[in-house]
């Protein structure tokens, strides 16, 4: 199986209230495509850092990083956004979804930048919408949505492009069991039916469970551990 | 996406489009009537001066008399009559204007060789001055409680005050004032200067072959308050003159049209200043040449006062010239600090709604949107709501013209003359009455505000909006450039 990430001796240092953090100590792994991975550790461990640096939404103070066998170091800002837009497909713990536009705008939004053109856009997001069973609310605003509803929006947003990656940051944090569940297991099928590798950060041992490989991250350490 | 992106994020934000959409709507609008009024004042100005001094004329020269000295105008009266009883007597003067110089003929021939000149005309500014009535004979005697003082036997006489067909201790005055302007005859005589600002309504204009013949062509205000139709005959220098035309003016101020214009030779010759002029209007061939020519006829005769139109702008006082004061002063300086105003107001708000935004702006990046993209889009919605306000602005902007041109008052104009010398009587030299110095010129118009906005104000208008558009989407999207999609996320968290 080919590597997803590769990981060498990556370092990130926050200054926090005056205080140097440590957010990354010399992080060394790899990650195959296709795997399930959940990471977790405590509150300013360096979880969000190691998803952020994953999502190539932050570049570390030392160390390389690999996608699909390339390293990054040299990379600018425009050829990460445009690796991003392909590659990479984000659900994030507060949906941060556009509040001004529907659900199929929203979903819309993460094809903007690949160029399709808008026939083409409307036809992919109305399909992802169907994959995580919203075809009926495309118009509605997220103001109109429930939070798992919003999410589901958001899951739509993340595979809409097929990404290789989808990059999940506490996906069920604020959602109730019921649907924490739900929104998982839609995760989790579209993993299966996919292909994709799934990361993601999580609190909640529930939704650590279902991953096939764990990462526990604290003070900026990670520890390895699979299933 | 773009624009439907940006018509969702401005009709979500309507306070805050809104607010800076109505203060830039505000400041351009204010914009727009200042600068409609500043036009109209301009256009006041320039029928004030077209009417003073003449359609076409570029320059216009005239002197002042060094010589001049209180009382040398004068009348003198007849001494010691009867006993008893009274002396009746008429006088009259036809004269230059008190203070007001000549130049000669061989000066304006000058004038005319100067380069870039098209063409010249001159004018001999006269006032007739009918003085006639009957003096009491014991006004000699020394001081009365009615009537004047004389000295016995000088003939003099100092009468406390006077007025039209008035009188005073049993004297009895008429006073008859008429303007009589000597014109040049020739065709090319009406192009420039005076009579370039009336038309021959009734009857003929003076030609050629009226040199020489006492033969007028009348103001039609003048000739209506004295009832002169043509063929009729008036009085001038106790002449009989035969009126051949009614003129008209074409100006909103004619009320500083001579009442009568004759030919130049015979007004020179009932003066007494045989090639005298008092007036020369010259057009230049183009109005970059002007500075040139001014300055070319200054050399002429360094004493002669040469005034361009724009010198005499400046010189137009009264309401007229407070109001160009207001306009020009704190009307542009008002309309500079509120649309700074304005931009700041719309920079101020476009930077907080990208300090909202971050979490989008985050999101949106980390779904591949480069910062460029994102730029454009906080541009365009500055862009629009600037746009709004302009458009709002301008039919703020016409809406006040509307007002202005049906309130704002009727200003008054007037020049001071280049001799600094008006019509008028003052103190009375010794010996007799005379017209005397005067500070405030006569030439005094009502001129009423007719502003309308321009194209090109309306244009500037809209370019004022972009450019706050501009500048506020400009500082907008360097924050929103500036944010690294990490730092939005977390900020967030």
């Amino acid at each position: 199986m080919s590597l997803a990430y590769k990981l060498d001796n990556l370092s990130k240092t926050y200054v926090q209230k005056k205080k140097l953090v440590k957010a990354l100590d010399s992080v060394s792994l790899e990650i195959s495509s296709g795997d399930f991975v959940s990471i977790q550790g405590p509150t300013g461990g360096g979880k969000s850092t190691l998803l952020q640096t994953l999502g190539l939404l932050d570049m570390p103070d030392s160390g390389d990083i690999e996608l699909d066998g390339e390293s990054l170091a040299n990379f600018k800002s425009d050829q990460l956004s445009d690796l991003r837009a392909k590659k990479i497909g984000f659900v994030f713990q507060n949906y941060n979804l556009i509040p001004t536009l529907t659900a199929i705008e929203n979903v819309e939004t993460a094809l903007v930048p690949l160029g399709y053109d808008k026939e083409q856009r409307r036809l992919m997001a109305e399909k992802a919408l169907e994959q995580v069973s919203l075809a009926d609310r495309a118009n509605h605003l997220p103001s109109e949505l429930s939070g798992g509803q919003q999410q589901r929006v958001a899951i739509a947003r993340a595979i809409v492009k097929g990404p290789q990656i989808i990059l999940a940051d506490e996906p069920t944090g604020n959602l109730d069991e019921s649907t924490r569940d739900e929104i998982i297991g839609l995760l989790e099928s579209l993993w299966k039916d996919n292909g994709i590798t799934l990361i993601v950060v999580t609190h909640d041992s529930a939704v650590a469970k279902r991953a096939k490989k764990h990462l526990h991250i604290s003070e900026g350490s990670v520890t390895v551990r699979s299933k | 996406m773009f624009f439907g992106y940006l018509r969702r994020e401005l009709t979500r934000r309507k306070k805050q489009t809104s607010f800076v959409a109505l203060g830039l709507a505000v400041s351009i609008g204010l914009v727009v009537v200042v600068n409609a009024a500043a036009g109209s004042i301009k256009t006041a100005q320039a029928q004030v001066l077209s009417g003073l001094y003449g359609i076409g004329t570029d320059i216009s020269i005239s002197k002042v008399d060094t010589t001049f000295q209180r009382g040398s105008h004068r009348f003198d009266f007849p001494g010691r009559g009867p006993a008893s009883g009274s002396n009746t007597f008429s006088r009259s003067i036809l004269n230059t204007q008190p203070g007001v110089g000549t130049e000669t003929s061989s000066y304006v021939t000058k004038v005319a060789g100067v380069a870039g000149v098209s063409n010249v005309t001159a004018t001999l500014k006269l006032d007739s001055l009918d003085f006639s009535g009957s003096l009491p004979t014991n006004t000699g005697s020394g001081n009365q409680n009615q009537g004047g003082s004389s000295s016995p036997g000088t003939g003099t006489l100092t009468p406390p005050t006077f007025s039209n067909g008035g009188g005073n201790g049993g004297s009895h005055f008429d006073i008859n004032r008429v303007t009589v302007e000597g014109i040049q005859t020739s065709a090319n005589a009406n192009k420039v200067g005076p009579l370039s600002t009336v038309t021959i309504s009734t009857g003929r204009s003076l030609t050629s072959s009226d040199l020489g013949k006492y033969v007028a062509v009348a103001n039609s205000t003048y000739a209506t308050s004295s009832s002169l139709k043509v063929g009729s005959t008036v009085t001038v220098a106790s002449k009989k003159f035969t009126i051949v035309g009614i003129a008209k003016s074409t100006s909103t101020s004619s009320a500083s049209v001579s009442d009568l214009f004759i030919p130049l030779d015979v007004a020179q010759n009932l003066s007494g200043k045989t090639g005298a002029v008092s007036n020369i209007y010259v057009s230049a061939t183009s109005a970059d040449q002007i500075p040139t020519v001014k300055a070319a006829i200054q050399k002429l005769d360094k004493a002669a006062t040469v005034n361009t139109a724009s010198d005499l702008a400046s010189q137009v006082t009264g309401t007229l010239g407070t109001a160009s004061d207001i306009v020009n002063n704190l009307g542009a300086w008002l309309s500079l600090v509120v649309l700074a105003g304005a931009f700041l107001i719309a920079i101020f708000f476009t930077l907080s709604g990208v300090n909202r935004r971050v979490r989008e702006f985050g999101t949106l990046k980390a779904l591949g949107w480069k910062s460029r993209r994102i730029v454009l889009q906080v541009l365009g919605e500055s862009l629009i709501t600037s746009l709004l306000g302009g458009v709002v602005g301008i039919g703020l902007g016409l809406g006040g013209i509307e007002l202005l041109n049906k309130f704002a008052p009727s200003l008054s104009a007037s020049i001071q003359s280049a001799t600094g010398f008006g019509h008028g009587f003052g103190p009375m030299g010794p010996g007799g009455f005379g017209p005397g110095h005067q500070t405030s010129s006569a030439n005094a118009v009502h001129v009423a505000l007719n502003a309308s906005a321009s194209v090109t104000i309306l244009l500037a208008a809209i370019g004022f909006a972009l450019l706050g558009g501009l500048l506020a989407g400009a500082f907008g999207g360097a924050r929103a450039a500036k944010l690294s999609p990490a730092q939005a996320l977390r900020s967030v968290e």
